[in-house]
């Protein structure tokens, strides 16, 4: 069993990169998120695994250190919360393009504009359609305990240089704020660069005699070459599609109503669940862990097994639910319920909405 | 078991701390834990409170509107949360500071005279380690030797000295909390 602690998600999120092995963390502080870079700077990661952590003078130089560290090969994470992380698809787009691996935390705060710094999911859309330009994805994975977020950050590695593109880590102010308990993986050893030269064909490691020239960008002039590039890529988003769902079915096999929901939403959906059963009502949690891929298969079997209508829970004015709308093709009814700019919903105000909305209604 | 308790107070009170500690605990007995302080534009001198859930099961949400137990420690705390203790439940409170007292007759009320009994021991910074003490004695979720070993694991070495004159706070406390309305 690994060290047991009691951290904040962000500091949770923070520790995972030492133990990840990453060799760069590269941000700029933003509430609810700055424990993060607080906590790496505290705990001097390059003392214990040459970890290298730097402030940057903004969010959009933190998100281009990132590009050129993961050009070289190098295992690179950053983080901010909603309005940092507009500031940085730029570079997110550049970093799809050229097809690297980097991980990224949004601890998302309640918007648009500078909005305010409490809990919000209102950023679905931004990390699952490509919140930059362009025809690109990312793997969202969607914390909804401090376990995950540090679990998270060695999954996204992994997922990362898998497939060479950004990982998004899509928590909230909830998860970043509180305590739970966290066991701690070991420490994964840093790689040499050796070792990243070898392993890594792609990486700019710089060239040596009689060795191919390593280019990266993700600029192509001619349209016929960025359309194979486009299609290279799209290829690669139908193998995660395939591959890499991930979500937890609570209460779900003799469900008849299902809450849809991720991150906080989902803990205090699981809250909502409880209290539904002790009414007598069959209802369920589809909870999901990645939003992209989104698990609309999955979502479908449970129309078949017989549930009558699906609420979409999330701290938003209605962004997921388009997603389970897609998914179960109307084959269920489907409704969304979320309080959102910064308030978070009660249990019990989600349970009015599913006697309202889906089950009444 | 499941408890989910919430305490309120100023800044600068130690309700942050307090519920760390009790978290703290929790993990010391192999428990699950949530601490959820509600975070926001208003800190110093400001209301403080955090949402302690402490359980045999995984948790579900962190964030609540019903408790099994309040901790008051102010008047606004008073104000906003003597209605959210569960019929049945719990609410312990501190009277310094107090201009309306609980009402309800539906749950246990408890009082601890934590800022009076802190500063009579000379170090009024314990006073969150006496309503904890008072806690203890009416809910005894976790043990007084989980919370000296969690206090042992969470402070760095340096103020391990503290540790002794913390366990008399929480001692205190237990001597000295009052019964002020208790269900039969």
């Amino acid at each position: 069993m690994g060290e047991l602690k009691l951290m904040k998600g962000n500091e949770a999120l923070a520790e995972a990169a030492i133990r990840a092995g990453a060799d760069a963390y590269f941000g700029y502080p933003i509430t609810p998120q700055s424990e993060v870079i607080e906590y790496l700077m505290a705990e001097k990661p390059h003392e214990r695994t040459g970890m290298v952590v730097l402030q940057a003078e903004s969010e959009v130089a933190a998100i281009n250190m990132i590009y050129g560290a993961a050009g070289a090969g190098k295992k690179v994470m950053t983080s901010s919360s909603s309005p940092g992380i507009s500031l940085k698809q730029e570079g997110l787009s550049y970093i799809a393009g050229a097809e690297l691996p980097c991980v990224y935390a949004n601890v998302v705060r309640g918007g648009p504009g500078l909005g305010t710094i409490q809990p919000s999911q209102a950023d679905y859309f931004q990390s699952t359609k490509g919140g930059g330009h362009g025809d690109y994805r990312q793997i969202v994975l969607a914390p909804a305990s401090v376990q995950e977020m540090a679990d998270f950050v060695k999954l996204g590695f992994e997922l990362a240089f898998k497939y060479r593109l950004p990982v998004l880590i899509l928590s909230d102010g909830v998860i970043g704020q509180m305590m739970e308990k966290v066991e701690l993986f070991d420490q994964v050893p840093r790689l040499t660069d050796k070792e990243i030269e070898e392993k890594y064909p792609w990486a700019t490691t710089g060239r040596k005699k009689g060795t191919e020239r390593r280019v990266i960008t993700s600029l192509a002039l001619q349209a016929h070459e960025m359309e194979a590039h486009n299609l290279k890529l799209q290829a690669k988003y139908k193998t995660i599609r395939e591959n890499e769902v991930r979500y937890e079915a609570i209460n779900c096999d003799d469900a008849e109503y299902i809450l849809v929901a991720y991150g906080s939403s989902a803990r205090i959906a699981q809250k909502t669940v409880q209290m539904a059963r002790q009414k007598g009502l069959k209802v369920g949690l589809f909870r999901l862990i990645t939003l992209y891929p989104f698990p609309s298969v999955d979502m479908q079997e449970l129309c078949k097994q017989g549930v009558k209508g699906f609420l979409a829970v999330e701290m938003s004015s209605g962004q997921m639910v388009e997603d389970v709308m897609l998914a179960v093709k109307g084959c269920a009814k489907v409704a969304h319920f979320g309080r959102f700019g910064g308030v978070v919903h009660t249990p019990e105000e989600v349970l009015n909405a599913l006697e309202q909305k889906i089950i009444g209604g | 078991m499941t408890e989910e308790l919430i305490i309120a107070g100023f800044g600068g009170q130690g309700v942050l701390s307090m519920g760390k500690i009790l978290a703290y605990s929790g993990i010391m007995q192999d428990q699950e834990v949530s601490w959820m302080p509600s975070y926001g534009p208003e800190m110093r001198g400001g209301t403080a409170n955090v949402t302690v859930i402490v359980s045999d099961e995984r948790i579900s949400s962190p964030i609540l509107t019903i408790f099994d137990t309040a901790i008051i420690l102010n008047q606004q705390s008073m104000d906003k949360f003597e209605k959210s203790v569960r019929p049945g439940g719990t609410l312990i409170y501190d009277p310094n500071g107090i201009t309306r007292h609980p009402e309800r007759t539906d749950i246990n009320i408890y009082q601890i005279e934590g800022a009076r009994l802190a500063s009579e021991m000379g170090n009024t910074k314990i006073f969150n380690m006496v309503v904890l003490g008072a806690y203890l004695k009416v809910n005894p979720i976790v043990k007084l030797e989980n919370v000296i070993k969690g206090l042992k694991n969470s402070l760095p070495a340096r103020y391990h000295k503290l540790i002794p004159l913390n366990e008399d706070a929480i001692n205190t406390g237990m001597k000295n909390v009052v019964d002020m309305h208790i269900l039969n």
